[in-house]
């Protein structure tokens, strides 16, 4: 049962208990208790809502930076990737296959902040061997949904 | 001078929609939430799209032959057989159609006219009767009830058969019931059916759409086989209701006739939407049970809130309709849904629509999204309440 509740809050994170009880065909209780204990396993870790702040009229830059780094003896490249992603700037930090090795995506209210982060906080870390900005122009897609496309059902009345 | 007597009874005679009074209604509210309408509310699959597109571009804008591309028919061919255990040989036994309701109107055509009477287990889509009746057959139908959950008896087929019976409708799972039947139910009508010269036309058009067990056709049964014209499409399944396509699979000596009618009234199917229906067949069923698998979901919350709301409510398991029993109010149909809609702006269609036994039953859709759905059933909770005390205290004030 974990595993569908766990699918389901995937998509919709503000489904209701009493709605996954019925989806699943359990009781409410259930699905209560077994969200708190996913929770506690920390493997609920949050829920957040998709926007599209530029629809809303405020401007988020986000930036996807290639950051390549030299590994450490013993820690590999965990250890400069705390540094890295213990900023609150950095909303993401993979370790990545290919030509760098660590993706990091950073968040701010101007191209300026976000490069000035980079260049005074991010570059300066140590073992970092360099980093290339990618600003993000235009979202089209995110988290499986289509931006800056209202859904209207446009479906006619008709007889069946 | 326009001659309106010139218009055959049968078919001026036939009654207009009801439904339609409330389709006038709603088009004139803000915030209606419709619980009304049969088709799918997903976009067709990109695949499947793209592929529509791309044959444009190629310029692939040409007649396909009359009874569609072979390409399509073989792959119809290989769906049928992997997915319903039913075999038909593409090259005679199956013709691409404009959606399911042609395959049904040519089939009627074929089969029935004038002093003929057709079978119509009842409550039933609506196009059945109105087809049937257009040929100046006699249609008869079979009230289904609720406590057999509008599975079709032996008993009630052999009532209803008389020496003019030539054809049998049946659709499983139904529109607007959302009933299934099981191969043991089939085992019981097919008793009735073998020796008789009786021709099925079975509409499965929601084959797909099941949320519990495996689809049965009563074409599975050999002794059916033949005498059975099976019809099933895209609409739904691939949610295609659009492209206006499906398919008829039968025995060569029915689809040999039902293609001459095809032909010439029809030429071929749209051949961007035969295109489709290839790419859909080939590479699209993947999506199509991640559609179904939120129309379970939906149908799950759907059935609990008529429950919730005090609406005596049998369990469909497939299509994606739910019938709730609504005589605890003391409405009839037409007003539950009359007062419904004006009171609260939920649109579900009466079950009288679909025929008369369907009084006392309303149809709502649950191929809406799921906060639609949820809204809907905290009104429609809100209106029964208001009913059922004001019933309550009509009996007071009458004591």
């Amino acid at each position: 049962m974990k595993k569908e509740i766990l699918a389901l809050l995937e998509k919709n994170s503000r489904l209701s208990d009493d709605d996954i009880a019925a989806i699943l065909t359990v009781d409410a209780v259930a699905v209560t208790t077994a969200i708190r204990e996913l929770e506690n396993e920390g493997i609920l870790c949050g829920y957040s809502a998709l926007i599209d702040w530029e629809k809303f009229g405020q401007e988020v830059v986000t930036a996807y930076i290639e950051v390549r780094v030299s590994p450490q003896r013993g820690h590999g490249f965990d250890k400069v990737a705390e540094r890295i992603y213990q900023f609150p700037q950095v909303k993401a930090c993979n370790l990545m296959s290919g030509g760098f090795d660590l993706f990091v995506v950073v968040e701010g209210k101007t191209m300026k902040e976000v490069a000035l982060f980079v260049a005074e906080r991010l570059a300066p870390v140590e073992f970092v061997l360099s980093t290339a900005t990618l600003f993000v122009l235009r979202k089209y897609k995110d988290h499986g949904v289509l931006l800056g496309r209202h859904h209207i059902d446009e479906r006619e009345l008709v007889i069946m | 001078m326009i001659l309106k007597n010139m218009i055959r009874k049968n078919v001026s005679e036939a009654p207009p929609s009801g439904i339609r009074k409330y389709f006038d209604l709603i088009n004139e509210m803000k915030d209606a939430i419709s619980l009304g309408i049969g088709e799918p509310d997903f976009e067709t699959p990109w695949s499947i799209r793209e592929e529509g597109i791309y044959s444009l571009e190629k310029g692939k804008t040409f007649y396909s032959s009359n009874a569609g591309f072979l390409e399509l028919r073989n792959e119809i061919h290989r769906y049928m057989r992997e997915r319903f255990s039913l075999t038909y040989n593409p090259v005679s036994e199956i013709i691409v159609t404009v959606g399911g309701s042609e395959a049904i109107d040519i089939a009627l055509r074929m089969l029935v006219g004038p002093g003929d009477d057709v079978l119509l287990p009842e409550p039933s889509f609506v196009a059945y009767k109105g087809c049937a009746r257009f040929t100046g057959a006699n249609v008869v139908p079979i009230p289904l009830k609720a406590e057999n959950r509008f599975r079709l008896q032996p008993e009630e087929l052999l009532a209803a058969i008389t020496p003019n019976t030539k054809v049998l409708i049946i659709s499983y799972p139904s529109n607007p019931t959302g009933a299934t039947m099981e191969w043991d139910d089939y085992a019981k009508l097919v008793k009735v059916l073998k020796d008789r010269d009786i021709v099925v036309i079975s509409d499965e058009i929601y084959a797909e759409l099941l949320y519990e067990g495996k689809h049965v056709s009563i074409a599975q049964f050999p002794e059916m086989r033949d005498k059975t014209i099976v019809v099933n499409g895209f609409s739904k399944t691939f949610a295609m209701t659009g492209w206006r396509i499906g398919f008829a699979c039968a025995h060569p000596d029915f689809m040999e006739q039902m293609k001459k009618i095809h032909q010439f009234a029809i030429m071929c199917s749209p051949t961007m939407a035969q295109f489709a229906a290839i790419e859909a067949l080939r590479n699209g069923l993947p999506e199509m049970e991640r559609m179904v698998s939120e129309y379970d979901q939906r149908r799950k919350v759907m059935v609990e809130g008529f429950r919730s709301a005090g609406l005596d409510c049998f369990e469909p398991v497939g299509a994606f309709y739910v019938f709730p029993d609504i005589r605890s109010t003391g409405l009839s149909s037409d007003e539950f849904c009359e007062r419904l809609l004006v009171d609260e702006k939920v649109l579900m269609i009466p079950g009288t629509a679909f025929g008369d036994c369907g009084e006392g039953f309303v149809r709502a859709t649950y191929a809406t999204s799921l906060d639609s759905i949820r809204e809907a059933i905290s009104r429609i909770k809100r209106f029964v309440d208001s009913v059922v005390s004001e019933g309550d205290a009509l009996q007071e004030s009458a004591r």
